[in-house]
């Protein structure tokens, strides 16, 4: 088979080149504190928990897009689709720490457990406590919570967090939102064709012309069904049906909802499944606080799309519309 | 023959050159069942351990340069996992310069060890484990080198009849069914390069 085609200079450098354009694109948000430790540059504030998030390359704008005030102080940046290994992590950490303690949050894998572990206690070892909420958002990857995988609600979930460490509450306030935040966050997704490493450019998994994978994560793991292509509404409906049998919250509740490109869907088919997701949310009588739609956690150029809804409270809904200002995210 | 530091470059750069040469094959088994990462990995870690350990006086110096290379240069899930195995040979073969052949194969022992401590996985679970593990034991025994090479093999063929329950392949239940794993796959490769090597 032919090699992908792609826009980059050399596929070993192809992290690296991207993020001498971000810190070029973004001078007013982001710096980078160490080789592959992006920092916002407002700086750390004393007594103010950090955030630092992170996690493989190429679901741009997760992570580095959602580094900036209101949100993660650092993101540890790894290859493509790979953790970043411990020292990414660690000098994210130390580069933003303001003395009240580090909170890592990324995606549930084993990989960016291993590292962000290694990190902690690296961390440890100078005195800085640094504690772990995984995001596990994607109900298509387990019936199990706590072996799911975390997808595109991380936008959300960490959205949550990095407001409560902004707002200066206290490590373990952090810490109960941030969980609080991916318990009630839920995401489908559905693949319509493959992704391709740039070291590689070849397709990292085979859908028969025709088909699509419902369930299927975002570096392309194979998900829970594969069928022929329907249309949007029925895709809409199947991943809704899914999200709100496992959700089960009364008529009247609020929720925040995202409709995610996993790389190439363009704006105009999420815009035609957020239709038929506004439907359903009308006739399940559940009021949408936030929607967002557009590009938040890709896979490379894989054709698909997420559909992620949070089930807000007080809390939650506090947390979601505090400012944040970050270079590819924006509230208030 | 001892194994002495000029051997232990030797073997890095072997198991660097075997990782380039198998990267793309690597890489196309895990597709079948994972991201399709692991070759990019094995060989990026590989390279930058064979960078790292010549001009080293010691064993114990060179298999800790080359743990810190290959983590620092990897992350993913095999970047802790051969760093802490390649740290366990470190503290196996000690501060000297040369370790006698005899003793070699408690290298594979201990790198075993290593990657069980980091990943918590047991046998079984399809994962490198399932190769490690039946090579340490090779090599506990007092198995040659060739004894120990396909007691991996026989581990890493089995795994395509496993069905995966720890690592990202765990989430395909018995999808995962029918293909090896590429973990294993890649830790047979090395124990082969380590036996022709010290062997």
């Amino acid at each position: 088979m032919a090699p992908t085609q792609k826009l980059i200079n050399d596929g070993n450098r192809a992290v690296d080149e991207m993020l001498v354009g971000v810190l070029a694109a973004h001078p007013n948000h982001l710096t980078l504190a160490a080789p592959r430790a992006i920092t916002a540059k407002h700086g750390p504030r004393p007594g103010k928990v950090a955030l630092v998030i992170g996690g493989g390359s190429g679901h741009e704008p997760t992570f580095l897009g959602f580094v900036g005030k209101g949100l993660a102080d650092a993101a540890a940046v790894g290859n493509v689709f790979a953790s970043p290994p411990p020292q990414p992590a660690v000098d994210a950490a130390m580069a933003t720490h303001g003395g009240a303690g580090v909170l890592f949050m990324y995606g549930n894998y084993a990989g960016d457990v291993m590292n962000f572990d290694m990190a902690s206690e690296l961390l440890e070892m100078e005195g800085i406590e640094a504690r772990t909420v995984l995001t596990t958002d994607d109900i298509a990857s387990s019936p199990d919570r706590s072996k799911r995988r975390g997808v595109a609600g991380n936008v959300f979930i960490f959205k949550c967090a990095g407001a409560a460490a902004d707002l200066m509450l206290p490590l373990d306030q952090v810490e109960r939102i941030a969980r609080h935040a991916n318990a009630r966050t839920y995401t489908m997704g559905v693949a319509l064709s493959a992704c391709s490493l740039p070291q590689t450019r070849r397709l990292n998994f085979e859908l028969p012309e025709g088909e699509m994978e419902i369930g299927m994560g975002i570096h392309g793991e194979p998900g829970i069904r594969r069928g022929p292509l329907k249309p949007a509404n029925e895709v809409a409906d199947e991943i809704m049906d899914a999200i709100l049998t496992e959700m089960a919250v009364p008529a009247g509740a609020k929720v925040a909802v995202l409709v995610n490109s996993l790389g190439s869907t363009p704006l105009m088919e999420l815009y035609i499944l957020y239709a038929r997701v506004a439907e359903r949310l009308s006739l399940a009588k559940l009021s949408v606080h936030t929607a967002l739609v557009g590009p938040y956690c890709t896979s490379m150029e894989m054709a698909g799309a997420s559909i992620t809804l949070m089930h807000l409270d007080d809390e939650l809904t506090e947390m979601l519309d505090h400012p944040c200002d970050c270079a590819m995210f924006r509230v208030g | 023959m001892d194994f002495t530091t000029e051997t232990c470059t030797a073997l890095f750069q072997a198991l660097a050159a075997r990782m380039t040469a198998e990267r793309d094959a690597l890489c196309a088994l895990d597709g079948l069942i994972g991201d399709a990462d692991h070759g990019i990995a094995m060989e990026q870690g590989m390279q930058a351990a064979a960078a790292a350990v010549p001009d080293l006086s010691t064993l114990q110096d060179q298999f800790n340069a080359a743990a810190k290379a290959f983590l620092n240069a990897v992350g993913a899930s095999s970047g802790p996992l051969y760093a802490t195995a390649l740290m366990r040979a470190a503290k196996t073969a000690g501060p000297r310069a040369a370790m006698p052949a005899a003793e070699t194969p408690s290298l594979i022992a201990a790198m075993a060890e290593g990657i069980a401590h980091r990943g918590k996985a047991e046998p079984g679970q399809k994962t490198m484990i399932d190769a490690w593990h039946p090579a340490a034991e090779a090599a506990k025994s007092g198995a040659t080198w060739p004894e120990i090479v396909a007691a991996a093999q026989a581990g890493a063929d089995a795994t395509a009849q496993m069905q995966a329950t720890l690592g990202r392949a765990a989430r395909l239940g018995a999808r995962s069914l029918g293909h090896k794993d590429p973990g294993a796959v890649s830790a047979c490769m090395i124990i082969e390069e380590f036996a022709k090597t010290l062997g």
